[in-house]
This record gives C-alpha cells, structure tokens and sequence, in this order.
C-alpha cells in the first residue's frame, strides 16, 4: 500500500504537486509511481527558464525496467529543477515526495489547479489499474 | 495457478516483488534491484533457480545420444564433473534452447534446461532418445540455489557440513559433483565465482535460511539480469531461439565441428549457414544517457556507404559501469561504431565484444 500526503495534489499520471509559500509549484513522481518503474538511473529535467505548457513531456524518469514521461501538471515557468538527481536519481525512490522532487513551476494559470486530484480522487486512480 | 518453488514462502517473508515468470511466481527484487547487483559483484548474493529443469541422462547409451543431441561434444568431458555449456539444435541449426551438462559418468549425464523452454525440451529430447538405450529422468523433486560474488565460496562453506566441504574443496571453476545427497557445482549465471547447489526439496529452505544468517543477501531477477548481461551470457528468448543459428548468437565457440564424423542434429545446415556467412551477436556500450533496451534497432554504414541495419537483443542499465550495455544481433561487417535509435533520437554507441564485466572488472 503506498503513501499518499493528503496536502499534495496529484495527476493521473503520478506526478504530484505541492504549493510553496512562495506561489510556486514543486513536482514531483508519486511513491506509486516509483514503486512501479523500480531502481531509477537517469532522470531528465527541463532547463530552468522553460515555459511548459500543461500536458507537455518535460522530463523523463529512467529506470531499470522503462523510460516514463513525465507531465507538466500546470502550464508556467520553471523556476528550479533538482540537480542532485543527476548524480543520485535513487532519491526518487527512496523519498519520492521529499528530497526525490524533478522541479518547480509558477504557474500562468491558476484555473488549471482545478483540474489536480486530491488525494483521495488519486488513490481511486490507483485502485482502478 | 502459478507454479511455486519451495522457497516462495521465504521470498514472501523477505518482502519480495514477486512476478510472472514464465508460469512461475518469483522474485523480481526484495527492494532494490541494484543493490542486489553490487552485492554479487562486491560481496555475496543468491538466487532460488528452482524453476529450472533438472533432467538426468542415463544408460549405457548416454554419451553417444549427448553426441547427437547437443552441438558441443561431451565427448571432450573426460574428468568426472567436468560441466560444458551448449546449445540443443534442430535440425535447421535453430536453437531450441541453451544449456549445461555435466558429466558424472559415462553412463550418467546431468542436464540443466531452462524452465521457459521445459515443455518443448522434454518432448524433443524424449523424441530423440527413442533410437537409443538411455533413460531421460526429470528431476522436479530437487531446488536449486545459486550463490555467487567473490565472497560466495566463504560463505557458502560456512554453511556446509564438513563432509560436503571436503566433498568439494579442490573442486575447479566449471564442474559438479554429487556429496551426499546434494550436487554442488562450480557454475552460475553471473560472471562471478560462486555454486550453483541443487538438493532436495525439502532441504532448500534452511540451506537458503543459512545462507541469510551468514550474509548472503537474497537476489531476484532483475539483478540476475543486469548480471548476466554484464558478463555477456545469452538469455534465451531474448538472444536467441528457434529462429536463430548459434553462429549468430556468440555460441559459435560452443559449436564442436570436431571430429567431423560426429553427427550431431543442426549439422548439415549449419555448414551451410556458416559457409554462407552468418549475423552476429556483438555487445555495445553507450556512455551517453538513457537505457538500450530489447527491441530498438541499431544502424551503421558498411564500407561501400550503404546503411545497415541490426536489433537489440538485450539491452540494460549496467550497475556496475554506470551506463547502458547491450547485445545486438547484426550483419558480421560492423565496425567499432554505431547508432542505437531511442525515444526518436539516434545515440551513437561502441561496438565490443559481448562481454562486459568479469570478477567485478570492466571487461572490454
């Protein structure tokens, strides 16, 4: 049974979100998410700078079984990626929502917040696969 | 409903990912798969191979049908549990499966088969031996536990009785022999040092319990994977099957063209094949981010500019060296270089011989 902080915001596609004081979007892969792809080797993060919009393909968890895209949750800004995942992409599957986080976003929009899952909406999603 | 080894109780206990395996339920890991992998490499690791097939070839006629049967000769086995690695051909050089012998005596002959493979090794093996005086006796009774990584052999002694280490103790890399009711060998899957131990059942879990208590760290599929990749061993189904020659999947070594009046079944058209020219099994290596993986092609441009063609066979992230290995069948006249195609980009990789890491070391 995997872990699932009820204050973070989900997508059905495992990212999870988490709002900073400052207005600002950290993302991140769900335990679950983790727990499916197995030991990770290399992730790929956007370039701080990009403007992503929602939906987009802008990283890439690799693990030893499969490379997974991971989604833009929200359209904005990157302010920050997390650089200690070049060397030590095992954070992601040992503190999947702590120290294992891909990057940050400002959102444009915040209507899109609307559109995330509570954690109850995404522990649903988990129990439907 | 699943086929279960007598160790799936303690694989639950250990907190493994358990999966489908060919019709079995097994570990794939008890948490992290890499640190399975380093444990092999650096110290001592162990995997529950009981889904494996044990078959005993026995009678007088024993080693004339091996002679048959297999494309390399147990003929060149002449000390006792002396083991040789081959493959078992049809009769158009497709290899139905891969496969160790050990010789116990010249009436008696041990085969270990893979289990993905079992049904269609037993009826042809049985169809085979039918001209012949043998007895082909599958041995589904006996568990098997592989314990391997340069600490393997100290540790596996401490857990042996004093007969059994003395059974063993000059015993070279790549032999069996029986000690009591238990046959140790000195094989394994990993490119490390280490025993492959075959005993009955009932014995399997506390020798595989012992073999916790001393440190041995239980390893599941998915580090004997990445392990046997490393060291550049062929996995069935992925390397190579029916529709693959040995020429073409780095088990041209394996063949015995000597004598040349032996017979062995896949003879005739593997002359052929090999008079022809066959594709080739090479290793790559690409030090570049991201993972080759089963499945993706591989290009190169051959000497008069034409671009040519190959396929990953196997393709992972190695543990050991930090960056993705690969086995890729091709046409023979591949260079040094490559390009593998991944996630739409081509990724340029070196060319090596399959074999990437031996006694904890780079290989190539």
């Amino acid at each position: 049974m995997s872990n699932i902080p009820t204050e973070l915001n989900y997508t059905a596609s495992h990212e999870w979100i988490r709002r900073e004081e400052d207005g600002s979007y950290t993302v991140g892969i769900s335990e679950h998410a983790q727990e499916l792809l197995g030991d990770m080797v290399f992730v790929e993060l956007p370039e701080v700078g990009d403007t992503l919009s929602a939906g987009d393909d802008c990283a890439v968890a690799e693990s030893v079984k499969a490379a997974s895209d991971i989604y833009a949750p929200l359209s904005g800004e990157v302010l920050a990626v997390n650089e200690t995942l070049e060397d030590s992409p095992e954070l992601v599957n040992s503190d999947a929502f702590g120290d294992g986080w891909f990057f940050r976003i400002m959102p444009s929009d915040v209507s899109e917040l609307n559109e995330l899952l509570d954690a109850d909406d995404y522990q649903a999603v988990i129990d439907e696969e | 409903m699943a086929n279960k080894t007598v160790l799936f109780q303690k694989h639950l206990d250990a907190n493994a990912k358990m999966v489908d395996f060919h019709g079995w339920d097994m570990p794939l890991n008890y948490g992290s798969q890499i640190e399975e992998h380093h444990a092999v490499r650096q110290d001592a690791g162990m995997f529950d191979v009981s889904h494996m097939t044990v078959v005993d070839v026995t009678g007088e006629q024993a080693q004339p049908f091996l002679r048959q049967l297999l494309a390399n000769d147990v003929a060149k086995l002449t000390l006792p549990g002396k083991a040789l690695y081959g493959g078992m051909l049809n009769h158009e050089a497709g290899v139905i499966d891969d496969l160790i012998t050990y010789y116990l005596t010249d009436t008696h002959y041990r085969i270990v088969v893979n289990s993905a493979t079992r049904e269609k090794d037993l009826s042809w093996i049985n169809a085979q031996a039918s001209p012949f005086n043998v007895l082909i006796t599958e041995r589904p009774e006996l568990a098997m536990i592989a314990v391997q990584g340069p600490n393997a052999k100290a540790k596996t002694a401490q857990v042996l009785s004093d007969s059994q280490n003395q059974d063993i103790e000059d015993m070279k890399p790549f032999f069996g022999r029986q000690s009591g009711d238990v046959f140790i060998a000195t094989t394994g899957y990993t490119g490390e040092v280490g025993f492959e131990i075959i005993l009955p059942q009932e014995q399997a879990p506390s020798l595989w319990q012992a073999l916790v208590d001393v440190g041995v760290k239980p390893c599941g599929l998915g580090a004997r994977d990445t392990l046997r990749l490393e060291a550049g061993m062929n996995l069935y189904g992925l390397d190579m099957d029916e529709s693959v020659n040995p020429l073409a999947a780095n088990m041209g070594w394996t063949v015995a063209w000597e004598p040349t009046d032996r017979h062995f079944n896949g003879r005739e058209a593997l002359e052929v094949i090999k008079a022809s020219g066959s594709e080739k099994l090479v290793g790559l290596v690409m030090t570049d981010k991201g993972v080759i993986r089963h499945g993706m092609k591989v290009f190169f441009t051959d000497a008069q500019g034409c671009e040519q063609e190959g396929l990953i066979t196997s393709g992972t992230f190695s543990p050991t060296l930090g960056y993705s290995i690969a086995m890729a069948r091709v046409p023979s006249h591949i260079g040094q270089t490559a390009e593998v195609e991944m996630r739409k980009k081509r990724i340029s990789v070196k060319v090596v011989a399959p074999s990437f890491v031996r006694n904890g070391k780079q290989a190539f």
